[in-house]
């Protein structure tokens, strides 16, 4: 098959799409708490939490957008620790954020088998089916790759917008991109650092959970250990690769999934040829390379990293 | 109000306190999520302990699961002590292991005083190169080496299954993936008969101390230290922050593939793809129990390796989920930064 026959083929844009959407998810939360100045390194966890909390509450008849909420609200819970640790506290975002990984994978870990001693097989859920959008769905090729999504890739695209419209539209984006900046300038202000950059962390860390929660929930119908498999690493480099603007993060995680289901393709082409392994690398290969492009122009955050502290100077 | 304050000088005691009571503080944590399974405490607590000490067999596998954590703990250490955020350390050991059976599963024959050092040094270059990348990445084009050690890891452990079902794997394996065994000449002696307990753990605390020394006795120590404490006065210093970084690289890389070499050659004998259940990150818990000091790392890694031991043991005989060991030591780590915060600074009461 020529390669120029995949990339016009409906059926692997809408493969591309679905694959980028946790990224999506996880590429927004991951850019709100750099924006507001904290690495969140906890994405990792907490994709794996969201995913594991989301899918509990629809196996517990929580409905789907009732796992939706349970996810986001345990995503916002680890935010809020990673938050206060990191912001008051002033303690290495780092090691913070790989912590929460540790923790809130061994939590969802621990709860799921607690939950559930002896499966052999995971139960399944009823997961989200694709949505029927009106106009959208009549168009040609684009109601064909966008007419096999759900709702929750939906979600995902309007958040893109939404994020894009807070952080560059209202005082309160305003606010939070100059916590990220120059905390000095916002306590300067009257407003508070903490609370702004808590509260990024917590939105934050709930759009990843969310992220984690599409994979048991619409990309699949269970939940699998280790299913998260790196997505959030992923994510903390194309957030570096988007350069910390939503639009282009969008186009980074679409780009990514589109790299990501053609060597998908590929692998059914040549795949007897090819050891398996090769073509499970190119994800996390592909960000390095991302991350390798991007360094040479990226613009941190002033901030990041930096704690601050009430007066003091 | 409140304010925070940092302390002029923190005091000697609270160094000394912090890690054994975030340590202990964990293992009561452990309560609830206990309680949550509906297991009887005390009943759970006794099973833990006497799963780490209650007899010799007990002790032995405490010590031989703290031996590749000494070797990951010390990894971190260094390298974060030099704010190198080698988060790595389980891809290296990987590296490391591979480096060792390639070295020692019979392409060499030679006596063992000879082949042993040898597999060992495979081993640690195996992990060294496995850090010179990301390093020189960091150095050379200012990659952020926190993702890119993290994403390496996962491609190292497939490139270790492509290995293993393909140039490396044991032709009498029956096709499992596994590697072709370590000739007798390349193996670590146990240091207790018929217990897993190996030469490997002498290794380690030989590093551990040879580590302690090379960071507070030597020039290149002070250099890593200055990096880490405030890179950009160093450069200015005339500290050459490139060549000191990647230095740093090599040996925290070196160590962590010592971990796996000595995994390999001390205890399984060939390379899975499951030699390590997360020694590279558990290692970084350890590390920060151990406030980065290299001695401090061997009781860590005794601590670590105990909540391992004890906790699989105890699960094993009440059905509680041996998840509730990373449980532990996910929350150790917690708790010893928050003991880190009350050490560094403290409380002002205000107006």
């Amino acid at each position: 098959m020529e390669v120029l026959d995949i990339l016009i083929q409906a059926n692997f844009w809408a493969a591309a799409v679905r694959i980028a959407t946790p990224l999506v998810f996880g590429v927004l939360g991951a850019l709100l708490c750099e924006r507001a100045g904290v690495l969140n390194l906890g994405i990792e966890g907490i994709f794996t939490a969201g995913a594991m909390a989301g899918w509990m509450a629809v196996w517990l008849g929580a409905g789907l957008w009732g796992g939706v909420l349970v996810a986001a609200l345990t995503g916002a819970g680890f935010g809020l620790l990673h938050g206060v640790l990191t912001v008051p506290l002033g303690l290495s975002q780092h090691v913070t954020g790989l912590a929460i990984t540790l923790f809130a994978t061994s939590l969802a870990y621990f709860t799921y088998r607690t939950a559930l001693p002896d499966i052999a097989t995971p139960p399944r859920i009823e997961p989200f089916r694709p949505l029927d959008v009106p106009i959208l769905s009549d168009l040609p090729f684009i109601g064909a790759v966008l007419g096999q999504q759900t709702a929750l890739t939906w979600l995902a695209l309007v958040l893109v917008l939404v994020v894009w419209w807070m952080l560059n539209r209202t005082p309160l984006g305003l606010a939070l991109r100059a916590v990220g900046d120059a905390p000095e300038a916002v306590d300067a202000q009257g407003l508070s650092v903490y609370g702004l950059r808590i509260g990024a962390v917590c939105a934050g860390s709930a759009l990843m959970a969310v992220g984690g929660a599409f994979l048991t929930m619409s990309a699949f119908d269970a939940f699998f250990f280790e299913m998260v498999n790196g997505r959030g690493w992923i994510c903390i480099a194309l957030v570096i690769f988007a350069s910390w603007q939503p639009g282009k993060a969008l186009l980074g995680a679409l780009l990514f999934g589109a790299f990501d289901a053609f060597q998908v393709r590929l692998q059914t082409e040549v795949g007897a040829v090819v050891p398996s392994q090769v073509f499970l690398m190119v994800p996390y290969v592909l960000s390095i390379l991302a991350l390798i492009i991007a360094a040479r122009r990226a613009d941190y955050p002033r901030a990041l990293l930096q704690p601050w502290f009430k007066g003091q100077r | 109000m409140i304010r925070i304050e940092p302390r002029t000088s923190p005091p000697a005691f609270l160094r000394v306190l912090v890690p054994p009571f975030a340590a202990l503080a964990a293992l009561l944590l452990a309560a609830i999520p206990l309680a949550i399974a509906g297991a009887d405490l005390t009943q759970a607590y006794r099973l833990m302990a006497e799963g780490v000490a209650g007899s010799v067999f007990a002790i032995t596998e405490t010590l031989a699961r703290a031996t590749p954590l000494i070797l990951t703990g010390l990894a971190a250490a260094v390298a974060f002590r030099a704010r190198l955020w080698n988060i790595g350390g389980e891809g290296q050991l990987y590296l490391g292991a591979m480096a060792a059976v390639a070295v020692g599963s019979g392409a060499i024959a030679a006596p063992v005083l000879l082949l042993v050092p040898l597999v060992m040094l495979a081993g640690a270059l195996g992990g060294a190169f496995g850090m010179a990348v990301p390093t020189l990445l960091k150095t050379r084009l200012g990659v952020d080496e926190v993702v890119t050690t993290l994403l390496l890891n996962f491609v190292i452990l497939l490139f270790v299954q492509l290995m293993l079902e393909g140039p490396m794997q044991d032709p009498m394996s029956m096709g499992w993936p596994q590697s072709l065994p370590l000739v007798d000449e390349a193996t670590l002696p146990a240091l207790v008969d018929r217990m897993r307990v190996h030469a490997g753990l002498v290794l380690g605390l030989v590093a551990a101390v040879a580590a302690a020394f090379v960071m507070t006795r030597t020039t290149w120590g002070v250099r890593l230290r200055a990096v880490g404490d405030n890179t950009a006065a160093a450069r200015h210093a005339g500290i050459p922050v490139g060549r000191t970084l990647l230095s740093v690289g090599l040996v925290s890389g070196g160590l962590a593939g010592l971990a796996g070499a000595a995994e390999v050659a001390g205890l399984k004998g060939y390379l899975t793809a499951d030699l390590s259940p997360g020694f590279g990150y558990a290692g970084i818990v350890v590390a920060m129990l151990a406030g980065l000091s290299p001695l401090g790392v061997v009781a860590a890694a005794l601590f670590v390796a105990a909540v391992f031991v004890g906790a699989d043991s105890m699960s094993r005989a009440l059905g509680v989920s041996s998840y509730l060991a990373d449980l532990i030591v996910a929350m150790s780590l917690l708790c010893v930064l928050v003991g880190g915060f009350v050490q560094r600074y403290r409380l002002v009461r205000t107006g």
